[in-house]
């Protein structure tokens, strides 16, 4: 029963991932992320994403409200908040993200104002796509985990 | 009405008088337009007009011939008609006067009649009157009444009494004067009469009539081709000249006359003309042809030449009438117009040739554009497939999903290379390919090219290195790029060969400037690549024939590659082939040497272990050899095994080397304009040498155990280092994993030797930095963290690094003026530049940091575009070298690797 439920588990994991590598959300980057994950740091990739999540949506809000504020002209000031937001993304390999950043980064330096709300809602529409489907699939992680966990526990009981 | 109709036929006649003097085809309507009698002015300008004779005339023979042929008689019969018209016209118009006259004088003879009468009534009325008779009476009222009635109009008054003798000599006088009337009628009717005969009289000349329609008609002629550029003549049957008129006569009636063209003008186009005429002649049809006559006379004009046959009354053909017109001028316009026409033609098809390749090149363009994306767009899910298996790789496996893994692994690698083959290729015909200048030791990238076929060689086949004496230890150039076609070749000579042998030679060509030449020389014999296969030998998808397609596999992009990379490096790739006797690809690549006292730019960490194996003058050697190791593992080991074999050094390691290639392009290829290249003299003789030794399986077997003998001491030395490797591929066979594990614990034990080395990073970003820490950790190294460039200073001020790792972005202080100020501090001893920045740096950090001994300290920078003016950038602000982002572990070892020791 359980190794079906596992086996399953893993499928859509997988099923999952391939179809983010697929559509360019993630690329080989988050594989590198994966592989830093070890029995010393357990939930590394869980750990990273979230910072990652924390960090580019205060980064966004930012964005938003330089770019709401009508007498605006700080682009520069959007360059840097961008440089972070590629930086981080492309280190996650949140791919997508880190494309429509650069962009939209490019918007910000020519200083073309409606590129760069354009640029902004496309980059959060990319987001918030990435985030939805990062859920997804910790969710199913943390099922596989927890299954993983008590069929050793059960194993373990056995054993003892 | 008489008068209108008289003109009505005389110009009638005229026209018919003027259609005969036109032949007859020369326009028919437009004759009626010239209207010789009556000219639209004055009649007499024509004889103001002063017409100069030029009409040269065989005077006797003239007549003759008008007399004798159809158009001279038609003429004469036309006058004479013309004048017997004109006769009956005159003499229809006398009889009409002398009908009148007639009339006229009936009526004056009746009068006369009349009058008589009258008289005698008058003077014998007094007898004849019955004076009783009652009737008498009434006759002599009738008369009375009559006379009254007659002389009433001509208002004869009698005033006097009848019948007394004034009545009587009145009536007398009145009678005179009417008779007087009468004569005076008469008289002038007579002289019209007289004169109307007179006039007769003079128009019964019908000669001095003719000769003046004539003379009008030679007036009107002259008139209108006074000025004509025209030349018309008769010649007779032997095309001799009887009659020529011309507008600019510049020869003599004699030279003319009675002779024929060709012996009057010399040149060309007079044949011609002589022949056209000969050839209507015989004919017997008119006809026209434009002649160019290029002659002495008048130089080269073009004539319009109509000839026409002229027969006699009996049908004989006795001559030609001969019209020549000059449309030189005409001719020219024509030509000029018709070249333009062609001109224009030949334009609009070259122009629509054009669109047609423009629109085939964005064809193509769009379709490269559209595979390097595609290529692209596939390579991303590829490589996490592939990473994907390779951390299976790394879980519990059991023996058989091992090695359904690897298969995996390796057919995966096949299709990323592939891609990053097609990649490649469309980036340097894009022009996006940029090339590095790096220090590397070629004899290193030889040996590890020929090393990494060997492990894989499943064939019977030596591969050798040469690498002459002279080719410098180290030169500047892609190290990645050049080993790539290396690779590409030694793979393709594998494939192809079946026995002999494969190898690399290396030399320098020329002395002035270092010209590197690689040569592989591939033996083959059943390579069945004939000679008209050579030129598409290069083409991108184009294999030998569909037999190589099955029998090898492969898509035919590696040579396509090869040669563009070469030619983007200055150089050229050539090959010779001989069916069954071997190939040789030869690549000439312009180089520059390497300053000597910088240490070696190596990216080439097997070779740094074969270093560490061999013998320390291992760099200055030039002669590799491996053979395959056969009886040992290959046959033991059967088709199954052969998979395992030596996986993870080629299968894996290969093409992540190119995806780094991509990542790392930025270059500098500043050395490339200095670089010459040269022709390769003498090396084609030494490859011949080798072929011809190849040629047979006997020699090739000799030729193997004489170079075992020749070089025992270097195949010795390759041989040991080949039996290392060898014992790991023979661990790897056991268990895969281990290879890689190997390489980390050599990594960590070297590290361990040493004391742990402290690297810095600067980086500003949370996600980074967590990333980085957590791959130097896997590493085995742990290192401390600055968020920007001042942090960065600051730390270095106060305890010492062995690397530090530098984010170029970064607020506060970025990493490339960090670094500079870095290497200011290295070079003066004092963070003065530092503090002038505005960097807070304590002054007691700073006595400890003077005591110090200032190395250079290695900075890697952290870029986050690829491009290469960024590389630059941090070359020049005093960077050692850089990684990309994201950063990889793969990365992060190469770098460690390289620059801790």
């Amino acid at each position: 029963m359980l190794g079906l439920g596992v086996d399953r588990l893993q499928a859509d994991i997988n099923r999952l991932l391939a179809s983010l590598f697929h559509q360019g959300v993630l690329d080989e980057q988050f594989l590198q992320l994966q592989q830093l994950q070890d029995e010393t740091s357990p939930n590394f990739v869980y750990d990273v994403i979230n910072i990652y999540f924390d960090e580019s949506e205060k980064l966004l809000r930012n964005l938003r409200l330089l770019l709401m504020d009508r007498e605006f002209s700080d682009y520069k000031k959007i360059g840097l908040h961008l440089n972070q937001l590629v930086g981080s993304s492309s280190s996650i390999g949140a791919r997508r993200v880190r494309n429509v950043c650069v962009a939209f980064r490019s918007a910000s330096e020519l200083s073309n104002r409606p590129g760069c709300l354009r640029g902004l809602e496309v980059v959060e529409h990319e987001y918030h796509y990435l985030k939805n489907m990062m859920h997804e699939l910790f969710q199913v992680l943390t099922c596989f985990v927890n299954i993983l966990l008590t069929f050793t526990q059960t194993e373990g009981k056995n054993v003892s | 009405m008489v008068c209108e109709m008289e003109t009505d036929q005389i110009e009638e006649m005229d026209v018919e008088v003027l259609s005969s003097m036109w032949p007859e085809d020369v326009g028919t309507e437009a004759d009626k337009q010239f209207n010789v009698e009556k000219p639209a002015g004055d009649l007499d300008t024509l004889k103001e007009v002063t017409i100069e004779t030029r009409t040269i005339a065989d005077m006797t023979r003239l007549p003759n011939l008008l007399n004798s042929t159809h158009q001279g008689s038609s003429q004469l019969t036309n006058l004479v008609k013309q004048w017997e018209y004109m006769q009956d016209n005159a003499v229809r118009l006398l009889k009409e006067e002398l009908k009148n006259l007639d009339r006229q004088r009936e009526e004056a003879e009746a009068k006369e009649l009349k009058i008589i009468e009258e008289y005698k009534f008058e003077s014998n009325e007094p007898e004849n009157v019955p004076v009783l008779d009652e009737t008498s009476d009434l006759f002599r009222r009738f008369r009375q009444k009559k006379r009254d009635a007659l002389v009433d109009s001509k208002k004869i008054e009698i005033y006097e009494e009848f019948d007394t003798v004034a009545y009587w000599k009145q009536k007398a006088l009145s009678l005179e004067k009417m008779l007087e009337a009468s004569t005076e009628r008469e008289r002038r009717l007579m002289e019209k009469l007289s004169e109307s005969l007179k006039t007769m009289e003079s128009q019964s000349a019908p000669v001095q009539e003719l000769t003046q329609n004539l003379k009008r008609a030679e007036g009107f002629l002259h008139f209108i081709l006074q000025n004509a550029p025209i030349v018309m003549g008769h010649q007779d049957k032997d095309l001799r000249y009887l009659f020529i008129y011309n507008k600019y006569p510049s020869l003599r009636e004699q030279d003319i006359l009675g002779k024929t063209d060709v012996e009057i003008f010399h040149g060309g186009g007079v044949k011609e003309s002589e022949d056209f005429k000969r050839e209507v002649l015989e004919k017997g049809k008119a006809s026209k042809r434009e002649i160019t006559f290029t002659t002495d006379l008048f130089g080269s004009k073009t004539f319009l030449i109509y000839v026409e046959p002229v027969y006699n009354k009996a049908g004989e053909k006795i001559g030609i009438n001969y019209m020549g017109m000059e449309v030189t001028d005409q001719v020219v316009k024509r030509e000029k117009m018709a070249k333009l026409r062609e001109d224009n033609a030949v334009r609009k098809a070259m122009e629509s040739e054009l669109n047609k390749t423009i629109h085939i090149t964005e064809e193509t363009m769009r379709a490269k554009q559209m595979l390097a994306t595609m290529s692209h767009e596939i390579r991303s899910p590829l490589s996490g497939v592939v990473g994907m298996a390779e951390i299976l790789s790394t879980t519990k496996l059991d023996k058989e999903q091992r090695q359904l893994l690897n298969v995996m692994i390796s057919s995966g690698d096949l299709v990323l290379q592939l891609i990053n083959d097609i990649l490649d290729l469309s980036k340097v015909e894009s022009g996006v390919m940029r090339l590095e200048a790096t220090k590397f030791r070629p004899r290193e990238v030889v040996k590890h090219v020929l090393q990494t076929a060997a492990a894989s060689l499943k064939k019977s086949l030596t591969l050798e290195g040469n690498i002459a004496d002279d080719v410098p230890i180290e030169v500047v150039g892609d190290v990645l790029r050049i080993r790539q076609i290396l690779t590409n070749l030694i793979s393709n000579a594998i494939k192809f060969t079946h026995e002999g042998n494969v190898g690399i030679k290396l030399q320098v060509i020329s002395e002035p400037s270092f010209v590197r030449d690689n040569a592989l020389n591939a033996d083959t014999e059943e390579h069945e690549q004939n000679e008209n296969a050579l030129p598409c030998l290069f083409k991108k998808y184009m294999q030998a024939s569909a037999d190589h397609a099955r029998k090898y596999g492969g898509t035919g992009l590696g040579l396509a590659i090869c040669k563009q990379l070469v030619e983007l490096m200055g150089g050229q790739l050539t090959v010779t082939s001989r069916v069954s006797e071997g190939s040789t690809f030869t690549f000439i690549l312009p180089y520059k040497v390497g300053r000597s006292d910088d240490y070696s730019d190596d990216q080439d960490e097997f070779s740094d272990m074969a270093d560490q194996q061999s013998e320390p003058d291992d760099t200055a050697e030039g002669y590799f050899q491996f053979k395959p190791l056969l009886g040992s593992i290959y046959s033991n080991g059967g088709p199954g095994i052969s998979n395992d074999f030596l996986p993870h050094k080629v299968m894996l390691t290969s093409p992540i080397k190119l995806i780094n290639g991509f990542v790392a392009d930025p270059s500098n290829n500043t050395g490339q304009s200095e670089m010459l290249q040269l022709e390769n003299g003498g090396y084609m003789d030494e490859s011949k040498l080798e072929t011809s030794s190849g040629h047979c399986p006997e020699s090739a077997h000799q030729y193997e155990n004489g170079n075992g003998r020749c070089f025992s001491k270097e195949s010795e030395s390759c041989s040991s280092s080949q039996a290392s490797s060898e014992g790991g591929t023979l661990e790897m066979e056991s268990e895969l994993t281990v290879s890689s594990h190997r390489e980390e614990e050599k990594a960590e034990t070297e590290v361990k030797e040493t004391s742990k080395p402290k690297i810095l990073l600067v980086e500003d970003n949370k996600i980074n930095i967590m990333v980085a820490k957590s791959m130097m950790k896997q590493l085995g190294h742990t290192m401390d963290i600055a968020n920007n460039g001042v942090e960065a200073i600051t730390a270095i001020n106060s305890s010492s690094y062995d690397l530090v790792l530098m984010d170029v972005c970064m607020p506060v202080l970025d990493g490339l003026k960090a670094t500079r100020l870095i290497r200011s501090y290295e070079e003066t001893g004092n963070w003065n530049a530092a503090i002038e920045a505005g960097v807070d740096i304590s002054t007691s950090e700073n006595e400890q940091v003077c005591m110090r001994p200032t190395n250079r300290l290695p900075i890697i920078a952290m870029t986050a575009n690829t491009l290469a003016e960024s590389s630059e950038e941090c070359y020049a602000n005093g960077m050692d070298s850089f990684i990309s982002k994201p950063v990889t572990l793969q990365k992060l070892r190469e770098c460690l690797q390289q620059y801790l020791h």
